[in-house]
């Protein structure tokens, strides 16, 4: 690739528009599998390419392909609402999605790649007196480990959102919430494209529309991927695909722990500026945000069954779209313009799978559920180190796949072994 | 919506129903003591498969019983359901 790739500056806009608005060039490079690489990273979601873009700029390993079945950020890194915050009770969900906002809010700059970063602020419902007090511990635990988390009462919260409904006579009266005014919105698919572009000028190979078909073994180790683009060996293959972990372990000759589950979204149509913070409803689940087009993007809970087809069900869309017209009762004369859905794989006890698994050149990332996104850059970075120096990191060392053979389950959800309820 | 064809009530919306997860794994045998692994497998490890797939529903709208659903994770069509109790599958 001899494309000589300029830094993106409102200098370049300028100048390009003056120049005759010529095209940009491509912002990664795209080319054939070569026959062996050092890592192969199979899924080109923003985890997938994060953990390229890490591995090159940290470790010093630049050779490494990212092979997607489909279009890079197609999957759950374009599904997702966009949502960031790391406001967790449990210490090592905690940890690694602070670890992760903190990233976020210096990564535009990093990547050159204007990420839509906004720290709009999260505001999580309670709706009794019980749950408010739940709440005020999982604040102090926030603010004990550095975090930011604040206790709104109802006046308060009603002055922090004006738009919410907070009649008392409600079918779910909220109380009161807590806010992380860090947490907010990052335009998803950009995650993608930015990383995709800062791997791909450290010389990683993206290859999009290169499903994998098999593994070839020799003992214990992975010796090629097989691809539709032909096969490729690896020292070290990383299965970072979302969804679909199950079938890629199934092909390695091993089981996971979890369950692959449809979880939708969906956008009205734009409006003006109508909520300018994040908002969860937390009788049932419904959370909604308004995009800076006007669209409110508004989603639920898992659509309650195992499920590869990704689309939703109408019973789900007419559960969340009601919390939502709770909240906010103007949101009823929205007409809703999108829906899609998007597959997440959700182990038993709720929470990622980061790390080693039974086979000895595969390295784990799935099990993310739909809470993947905000936590990409810790991901991305903590694998990376974990690869390089072929021991977990302490961040993902608490999310290793025994834990469900130890017994040191991460729930934070406290469903139990039931990944259609988390 | 899924239909459910319950072998007590005919067949019926999913909204009748909750949903009780994997029915394939048969539970380890009380009677082998602690066996860590097979216990481990029963409750933690899924097959999570792309298709066909043998599971639990409630159904709490209608006959209160328990079923056995085999669904398909891609379509959603129902082969076939039948009370849990029942030892054998049925016909197909």
């Amino acid at each position: 690739m001899t494309d000589f790739k300029p830094k993106y500056s409102a200098w370049e806009l300028v100048k390009r528009a003056w120049q005759g608005d010529r095209p940009w060039a491509r912002a990664w490079a795209q080319v054939p599998p070569k026959s062996g690489y050092q890592v192969v990273i199979i899924g080109g979601g923003a985890h997938g390419l994060a953990t390229a873009y890490y591995l090159a700029r940290d470790q010093g390993i630049r050779d490494i392909a990212v092979i997607e079945k489909g279009w890079l950020g197609g999957g759950n890194t374009g599904r997702n609402t966009t949502i960031i915050r790391s406001d967790y009770f449990l210490e090592a969900s905690a940890r690694l999605k602070e670890k992760a906002l903190q990233m976020w809010e210096g990564l535009s700059r990093e990547l050159n790649f204007n990420l839509m970063v906004s720290q709009r602020g999260y505001v999580d419902l309670a709706h009794s007196d019980g749950e408010m007090e739940a709440f005020v511990l999982r604040a102090n635990a926030m603010r004990l480990r550095g975090s930011d988390a604040q206790i709104l009462d109802l006046e308060a919260l009603q002055r922090r959102v004006p738009q919410l409904n907070i009649d008392p006579m409600a079918r779910f009266p909220i109380a009161g919430a807590l806010v992380q005014e860090r947490g907010g919105t990052v335009r998803h698919d950009a995650v993608a494209w930015a990383y995709a572009r800062a791997a791909s000028a450290q010389g990683v190979h993206i290859i999009e529309h290169c499903p994998v078909t098999g593994f070839e073994k020799t003992g214990d180790r992975i010796q090629t991927v097989i691809t539709e683009k032909g096969p490729i060996d690896a020292d070290h293959v990383v299965v970072s695909v979302a969804g679909h972990s199950s079938e890629l372990a199934r092909m390695a000759g091993f089981d996971l722990p979890l369950e692959s589950i449809a979880v939708q979204a969906f956008v009205s149509e734009p409006v003006k500026p109508a909520l300018d913070v994040v908002v969860n409803f937390n009788a049932g689940l419904a959370y909604v945000s308004q995009t800076d087009k006007g669209e409110l993007v508004m989603g639920g809970g898992t659509e309650g069954y195992n499920s590869y087809a990704s689309r939703g069900s109408l019973p789900r869309i007419e559960e969340t779209a009601a919390r939502v017209i709770e909240m906010f009762p103007f949101a009823a004369k929205l007409r809703l313009m999108r829906q899609w859905g998007g597959i997440a794989d959700i182990a038993m006890d709720g929470n990622a799978i980061m790390g080693p698994s039974p086979v000895a050149n595969l390295t784990l990332n799935a099990g993310w559920g739909y809470a993947g996104f905000k936590a990409t850059p810790a991901v991305g970075w903590a694998l990376a180190h974990s690869l390089a120096k072929g021991t977990p990191h302490p961040l993902i060392a608490p999310f290793a796949l025994a834990r469900f053979q130890s017994g040191a389950l991460i729930d934070d959800g406290g469903a139990g072994p039931s990944p259609y309820l988390h | 919506m899924i239909v459910i064809p319950c072998p007590w009530c005919g067949p019926r919306d999913e909204s009748e129903f909750t949903y009780g997860g994997d029915a394939s794994r048969p539970m380890p045998s009380l009677k082998n003591g602690n066996d860590q692994a097979a216990w481990h497998g029963f409750v933690h490890q899924r097959e999570n498969p792309k298709g066909p797939h043998v599971e639990y529903w409630y159904h709490g709208g209608g006959c209160e019983r328990w079923l056995r659903v085999e669904r398909d994770t891609i379509t959603h069509q129902v082969r076939w359901a039948s009370d849990a109790a029942a030892k054998t599958e049925p016909e197909q």
